[in-house]
């Protein structure tokens, strides 16, 4: 009975990544896969996923650590704006990366200046680095909070005992690093394996292309649908095989419960110059191009923004806390299928989990042409484009979600499941009084990132935008489609405040009974 | 909260068409045609104040999206008009069979002949480098030039696979170069700083500094002469000739009204239609109008420069030209 | 009366065999060596665990299939038997609505049940406020809220200084006797069985011995009962 939501969000979940694709299938015959060139942008995209994944989850965990034992003012705010990449439109934050790091960005300036050359970062280089600027706050995050989650009584346990910092590190935060880092390391991999605009942008050639501008190719030029279903479902293999493996090597920790004690992390002290240092590090490597974006954004804003951004941001804004709301209904639904399941049967536990996973390799493309081509026959798609929009946004953020409140989940399972089953607490009243209030803080993170994701995805919208309806990021694209750079910069800076506040709010909402 | 509810509702609410009497004219266009900045919101005003009909613009993508978008509907397609097409695609696109003759023979001012039964253009223009005059004084004025030029003479393109531009300049190349178009790829291999996904990066990082050219139009400059009063923006014009895109309509086979199609595409060539495109799509009119070009828009390129594939014969070279470019390119 | 027929329970390949009944009212100490499945023994009772051969009965009444919370048993662990971001009385009320709509005569009974266990006026406190021995009053207090017929304790008053848990267990023999609850008690400490149990039942080698009045177990043991006593 507990299960049944799981269930019928696992059929949702699946209905809408690998459903889109059957009507792609029946429309024409595929034409024979890959050739020497297509392994070749096969072992590139390997090749910088890899990189990208590897580099944010090393910055992330340093970075994590160093958050987690230092506490300043601003600290909050601070990682909310941190986050802010991560929702960046691929067109904005390419440009706004080229602000510092290209040829004439403020660091070639500088070194120029110094008589060294200027930086030239088109190619791999500066592919893992737009990458890593995307996805080092994700890491940075989903560390931070099995960081936190670690039981206070252990810090404090650790102070008295004075245990050295290599101790710590390998009983206390790595156990917990670990529970996280699998997932994270995969979540970044697959970003990159399926981002397109910025690879080509920054990648400085045709070799630096991902199968995602197959896709689009095969439903473009090539218009070849059974092609872009054949590379779409490829797609979803690399990441379901993945995702188990990742799985495989994910542990709870298994601190136990604590107390909710009000203490933080004694050893903050002794680090406090390497932490800033860090800190001071990561802050400059995320905010700088997000400073260049607000610097042109501001000439944008006083220069007026067009009529239609008003209405794009409304329409932005119901779709992300639609999404958003659907999305966490979701993830708590397959969260809570997976945990029952983990017992009884962990291998196809660990399946569901990695399906969750599957909306993350979904090429936006083939969705939408999927979605348009199934829904043809049976009513007009424009009429359910927000609709359409809102359930796929739902879906494509459950890879956050689902990662970011399972592990609390298993965890208040672990610790509470067994008193919450002699108490008879079940539905509605343990959803009520122990799953949300114990899932409180990750919820409204995850909440907050989902609405913040959805907002940014310019996605399936592309395809299905009735012609009197845009969101934000399409308002972008049509901007800078007609010159209007300037103005471009504006609204991207609006969406970039937007969304931190959506951020904002919803973990103010998930810390606001929070004592600890 | 409630009023949350209301606005959640009423975005989720089909959006139906108001009941109406009159007949409804559907055109299908790519995404930037349609936007507040692009011709559509003038036009549909201008038609509908003399069709007594609705005419909805229906943007999808680009070019290539349309076409797709179109195979992807087939015969029982919603749409009356596709506009928007361009010389590239419109051999494939008369393959479908999909679309009806427009019947018409009207007088074009382009500067190559165009007689084609069903493809009707409306807009034109020249591919070419645009480079910033006080940044790079001396532009090649050709290929043979920039491929000499030294190496740090940057250029963004875009990528012919996902770009209707990019798809141009490899045209453009091989129109002139025929075989030896793969060796002028590696020839301008090193001077690619990259390419991008579409004509907004690559014109967005040129804007920014990062490359001394950037592959667009020759009408770019005029924007920024007309809308920002910035006279800095140059086209370099190329002793071989110019790459052509050729912009038009058509009429569908399976149009459901057929009559006030054909009056669209008449209204299309009309000064009414015409003189909104210069400084909306930034392309010149296919009939100049009376009033003639706008203050400050750019010159045509004398005769004679322009080169132009036959569209019949692009489908057989664009797979051999793009293995050429991607060859060159990968190296 | 709890009957324990032909009862095998497996867990992490460690298995315990038992037969025993344990008549209604009474209060027995389970005693043995640290692993030898006192604990295991509970959970069955409680249905955490389903046995792999035999049956539990409650008052005549099997157990199979039925849930933890459907079974006529409370059950107080070592720890974590609150929920710590809720205050002492919502946890508390859990033990009467599990939906937390308490009509006023049940807030009446909670304020009754916490001056019964000695914690009156700290309704509104959160666990990590409490001590550890507030804190197992408060799961107490609970379980006399619930009105089961069988109480379990899983050793809640191990990590209590003396004179605190021979005061709890008094609690416990007294709350015992006034809702005439059974109660079955793990503990390793002879002194707890001697203070309030009738019977003792030690569990060693796998299985469960049959319980013996308390003061005849200890006085007379049996040889496992010597051996585990170290005597």
């Amino acid at each position: 009975m507990r299960l049944l939501p799981g269930w019928i969000g696992l059929a949702a979940v699946l209905a809408l990544t690998l459903g889109p694709l059957i009507p792609l299938g029946l429309q024409a015959g595929a034409a024979p896969g890959f050739g020497g060139p297509e392994w070749g942008a096969l072992r590139f995209t390997l090749l910088q996923s890899g990189l990208s994944a590897g580099l944010s989850c090393l910055g992330g965990v340093v970075l994590a650590r160093a958050l987690s034992r230092q506490r300043f003012p601003g600290r909050r705010l601070l990682l909310s704006v941190m986050g802010a990449p991560f929702i960046l439109p691929a067109i904005v934050a390419v440009l706004a990366l080229s602000a510092v790091w290209g040829r004439s960005g403020i660091l070639s300036d500088v070194l120029a200046a110094l008589g060294l050359g200027r930086l030239d970062i088109y190619g791999l280089p500066g592919v893992v680095l737009a990458h890593v600027f995307f996805n080092l706050p994700l890491v940075t995050r989903l560390v931070l909070q099995e960081l936190a989650a670690v039981p206070a009584e252990h810090w404090r346990l650790a102070a008295h005992l004075g245990l050295s910092r290599g101790t710590v590190f390998r009983y206390i935060e790595w156990p917990a690093i670990r529970t996280a880092l699998p997932g994270a390391f995969v979540l970044v991999f697959l970003l990159s394996v399926t981002s397109f605009a910025v690879v080509l942008a920054l990648g400085g050639g045709p070799g630096a292309a991902t199968l995602e501008l197959e896709i689009y190719q095969a439903l473009s030029f090539d218009f070849d649908p059974g092609r872009a279903a054949m590379l779409a479902l490829a797609q979803y293999a690399l990441c379901l095989s993945l995702g188990l493996v990742a799985l495989r090597l994910a542990r709870q920790a298994g601190f136990g419960p604590g107390l909710d004690l009000a203490l933080t992390r004694l050893d903050g002290a002794a680090y406090r110059r390497a932490d800033a240092l860090v800190i001071g590090l990561g802050g400059l490597f995320l905010l700088t191009p997000l400073a260049m974006l607000a610097a042109r954004g501001v000439e944008g804003l006083i220069a007026g923004l067009p009529a239609a951004t008003w209405p794009a941001a409304r329409l932005s804004l119901v779709v992300a806390l639609s999404s958003s709301a659907l999305g966490m209904a979701l993830a708590l639904a397959m969260a809570a299928l997976i945990a029952g399941l983990r017992r009884a049967a962990p291998a196809r536990a660990r399946l569901i989990e990695a399906a969750g996973f599957l909306a993350l390799t979904a090429s936006p493309f083939a969705l939408g042409a999927g979605i348009f081509l199934a829904l043809r026959p049976v009513v007009d798609p424009f009429a359910l484009a927000v609709p359409v929009l809102i359930a796929v946004n739902a879906v494509m953020a459950l890879p956050f979600s689902l990662r970011i409140l399972l592990p609390a989940l298993e965890r208040v399972e672990a610790d509470y499941g067994r008193l919450a089953a002699s108490l008879g607490l079940a539905g509605w009243s343990r959803l009520r009084y122990l799953t949300l209030p114990r899932l409180r803080r990750p919820a409204g993170f995850a909440a907050g990132l989902a609405a913040a994701f959805s907002m940014g995805d310019l996605g399936v919208i592309a395809l299905f935008a009735p012609p009197d309806l845009a969101t934000l990021p399409l308002a972008i694209h049509r901007l800078m489609g007609a010159y209007r750079m300037q103005a471009a910069m504006g609204v991207a800076l609006m969406l970039v405040g937007l969304c931190l506040v959506i951020f904002v709010v919803f973990e103010r909402l998930g810390a606001a009974d929070d004592r600890a | 909260m409630r009023q949350l509810f209301l606005a959640l509702l009423s975005a989720l609410l089909p959006f139906a068409a108001a009941a109406q009497d009159r007949p409804v004219l559907t055109v299908y266009t790519y995404d930037s045609f349609v936007s507040d900045w692009g011709p559509g919101p003038e036009i549909e005003k201008r038609f509908e104040a003399v069709c007594d009909c609705d005419l909805q613009f229906v943007g999808s993508g680009d070019g290539a999206a349309l076409l797709a978008r179109i195979r992807l509907e087939g015969a029982n397609t919603r749409a009356d008009i596709a506009l928007g097409l361009d010389n590239n695609l419109i051999a494939e696109a008369a393959a479908t069979g999909l679309f009806a003759p427009h019947g018409l023979s009207p007088k074009l001012d382009l500067p190559v002949a165009w007689d084609d039964p069903v493809f009707l253009p409306y807009d034109w223009g020249h591919f070419a480098f645009v480079y910033d005059s006080t940044k790079l004084a001396d532009p090649p004025d050709s290929f043979a030039a920039l491929m000499a030029a030294p190496e740090s003479l940057k250029i963004i393109i875009e990528d012919p696979r996902s770009s209707t531009p990019g798809l141009g300049l490899v045209m453009w190349i091989k129109a002139i170069y025929g075989d030896e178009a793969g060796a002028v790829w590696r020839r301008l291999a090193p001077h690619i700083l990259t390419v991008t996904k579409g004509w907004s990066e690559a014109y967005g990082l040129f804007l920014e500094g990062e490359a001394d050219m950037v592959l667009s139009y020759t009408t770019s400059p005029a924007y920024h002469r007309i809308a920002e009063g910035d006279d800095t923006k140059r086209a370099a014009i190329f002793s071989e000739g110019h790459g052509m895109q050729i912009e038009v309509a058509a009429l569908m086979a399976g149009a459901k009204h057929p009559d006030l199609a054909r009056r669209f595409l008449r209204f299309m060539l009309s000064d009414a239609f015409q003189e909104v495109i210069p400084t909306t799509n930034w392309m010149f009119p296919a009939v100049t109008p009376a009033a003639g070009l706008p203050e400050g828009f750019a010159e045509p390129l004398p005769a004679g420069a322009s080169i132009l594939l036959p569209p019949e014969k692009v489908p057989a070279l664009r797979k051999a030209a793009l293995a050429e470019w991607r060859e060159a390119l990968s190296r | 009366m709890i009957g324990l027929e032909g009862l095998v329970l497996r867990r992490d390949g460690f298995r315990l065999t038992a037969d025993a009944s344990l008549p209604e009212g009474s209060i027995t100490a389970l005693i043995g060596p640290s692993g030898a499945g006192k604990s295991t023994l509970l959970d069955a009772f409680a249905g955490f665990l389903a046995p792999e051969a035999g049956r539990i009965t409650i008052a005549g009444r099997d157990m199979a299939g039925l849930a933890p919370a459907e079974r006529p048993v409370s059950i107080l662990f070592q720890d974590h038997n609150l929920f710590p971001h809720l205050d002492v009385a919502q946890n508390l009320g859990l033990g009467i609505r599990s939906d937390l709509r308490l009509s006023v005569k049940d807030r009446r009974a909670v304020e009754a049940v916490l001056a019964d266990v000695g914690l009156a006026g700290m309704a509104a406190r959160r666990p990590a406020a409490l001590s550890g021995g507030q804190r197992q009053r408060v799961a107490l207090a609970r379980a006399l809220l619930r009105r089961r017929p069988v109480l379990l304790l899983d050793e809640p008053f191990a990590g209590l200084d003396p004179a605190l848990r021979k005061e709890m267990l008094d609690l416990v023999a007294r709350m015992a006797r006034r809702q005439a609850m059974t109660v079955v008690m793990v503990t390793h400490l002879p002194e707890d069985a001697r203070r309030i149990a009738g019977l003792t039942a030690l569990i060693s080698g796998g299985r469960l011995h049959p319980p013996q009045p308390t003061a005849t177990a200890f006085d007379k043991p049996s040889p496992e009962m010597a051996a585990y006593l170290g005597a």
